[in-house]
């Protein structure tokens, strides 16, 4: 997205749409009443999850009135008492290290080390879940864990507001861990 | 003094020259060296170097190093930086000038090879998916969910409907790799009664022209989007991230 915006600016490309995150519209349609997610599912399982706050997202495009609704929607979908903030966030948060072509430069061994960060920050949370609602932060994130053997999930947010709402399929639960993989089923 | 001091006078400074020129709000002559920069930046150490150094570099007109080092690359141009400085210069906008110097075939061969497959289609799909290819994964993975899951024979994943609201992106990892994970996205929409359509052409939401600081593939792969968004007559153009 921030390819597009920046682009468009510094291309002077005229244009006639707004852009958008679906990240704002998940907020809206919670507070229209539309999705009508609930963390009931969580109340006695006490899952914990924490937030990745993407670079493109919040700090190179919307800032932290985006990463307010990205709360507001983890937080209506997982218990309020469940959400583990990492710190720094919002604006200030850390990169994880899988933007600007890393996770396809082939420095992975610096890819590692950038990302160490994100990955005590992570930890310190004490989140059994992470969730990443970038690609590349997805996949960083998930590859972080693998590498310094993190022990915590990472999943998208849309998985998880399926969850919440009790229409996830079968076949969209990749990223669950077994806690979750059968929830609702 | 047993080491020379740097000798100023015949550093080339021309890369300066071109940051004062492409950023001229970059405010390099601004910098007091505070390290605000350094002391959040990830990459910092990495091929002995940091952003506050680099600024360094780059004002004091170290050409050489400033355009060899593989740091820019270590670097995710994430702003942090940016974000932090007191005087706001902008470290990132010299890593991207930086990174467009280097040869385009001595650029990370990924980056590259990334951007040059989104050139191939008009879907500016990095993984090199085709209008065909997407259209027929979209198609098949909605009967799927049609025929086997309850509740959801009605489920829509329209293609190319002209004057929807919004044109919904695609990050090519999905259709290609994991298209079971593009489920949950269509039934939120459908539960928000939204009216959304993909669209064959600009789909692909990832951009690693920009990453490999090409240009004019960056601006063509924009014009692409921009245009397919448009063609279809949408109000939004919808990120899934
Ligand atoms: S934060 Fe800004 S002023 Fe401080 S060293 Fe970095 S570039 Fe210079
Ligand atoms: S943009 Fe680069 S130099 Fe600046 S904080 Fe991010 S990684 Fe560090």
């Amino acid at each position: 997205m921030y390819a597009v915006r920046a682009g468009l600016k510094k291309f002077n490309i005229p244009y006639n749409f707004e852009i958008k995150s679906i990240i704002q519209l998940y907020a809206q349609w919670i507070r229209e009443g539309k999705l009508k997610v609930n963390s009931d599912w969580n109340k006695d399982l006490k899952v914990k999850f924490t937030v990745q706050d993407p670079c493109q997202l919040v700090r190179k495009s919307f800032g932290d009135p985006v990463a307010d609704e990205l709360r507001f929607v983890v937080k209506a979908v997982v218990g309020e008492e469940n959400f583990i903030d990492m710190t720094p966030n919002k604006s200030n948060n850390y990169c994880c290290g899988g933007g600007g072509g890393y996770l396809q430069s082939g420095y992975t061994e610096a890819r590692h080390h950038y990302g160490q960060i994100k990955f005590n920050q992570i930890k310190n949370t004490g989140a059994t879940y992470c969730i990443a609602p970038c690609h590349n932060c997805h996949s960083q994130i998930h590859d972080l864990n693998d590498h310094f053997d993190g022990g915590y999930y990472t999943v998208h947010l849309w998985t998880l507001i399926c969850l919440s709402l009790g229409i996830l399929g079968e076949n969209e639960r990749a990223y669950l861990g077994p806690d979750l993989a059968e929830l609702g089923l | 003094m047993t080491e020379p001091a740097l000798d100023l006078k015949n550093q080339k400074a021309e890369f300066r020259k071109k940051v004062e020129e492409l950023l001229p709000n970059g405010n390099l002559n601004l910098c007091f060296t505070c390290g605000t920069c350094a002391g959040g930046c990830p990459a910092t150490g990495l091929e002995n170097m940091d952003p506050r150094k680099f600024v360094r570099m780059v004002a004091l007109g170290l050409d050489d190093e400033v355009l060899s080092t593989p740091w820019v690359w270590m670097c995710s141009m994430c702003m942090r930086c940016n974000y932090a400085c007191p005087m706001n210069v902008d470290i990132a906008g010299m890593v991207g000038l930086a990174r467009q110097a280097w040869p385009r075939d001595q650029r990370p061969k990924g980056i590259v090879n990334s951007c040059d497959m989104a050139l191939k289609h008009d879907t500016c799909s990095a993984m090199g998916a085709s209008e065909e290819d997407f259209q027929f994964v979209v198609e098949d993975v909605l009967e799927e969910v049609r025929e086997t899951q309850p509740g959801w024979e009605d489920l829509q994943a329209p293609v190319n409907k002209e004057g929807a609201y919004y044109y919904l992106n695609q990050n090519s990892r999905e259709p290609v790799t994991e298209p079971d994970e593009m489920v949950p996205l269509w039934k939120i929409l459908h539960l928000a009664g939204a009216d959304w359509t993909y669209g064959t052409k600009g789909w692909g939401a990832e951009n690693y022209c920009m990453f490999a600081q090409d240009l004019e593939a960056w601006e063509h792969i924009v014009r692409v989007k921009a245009k397919a968004v448009e063609d279809l007559g949408c109000k939004v153009w919808l990120n899934t991230e």
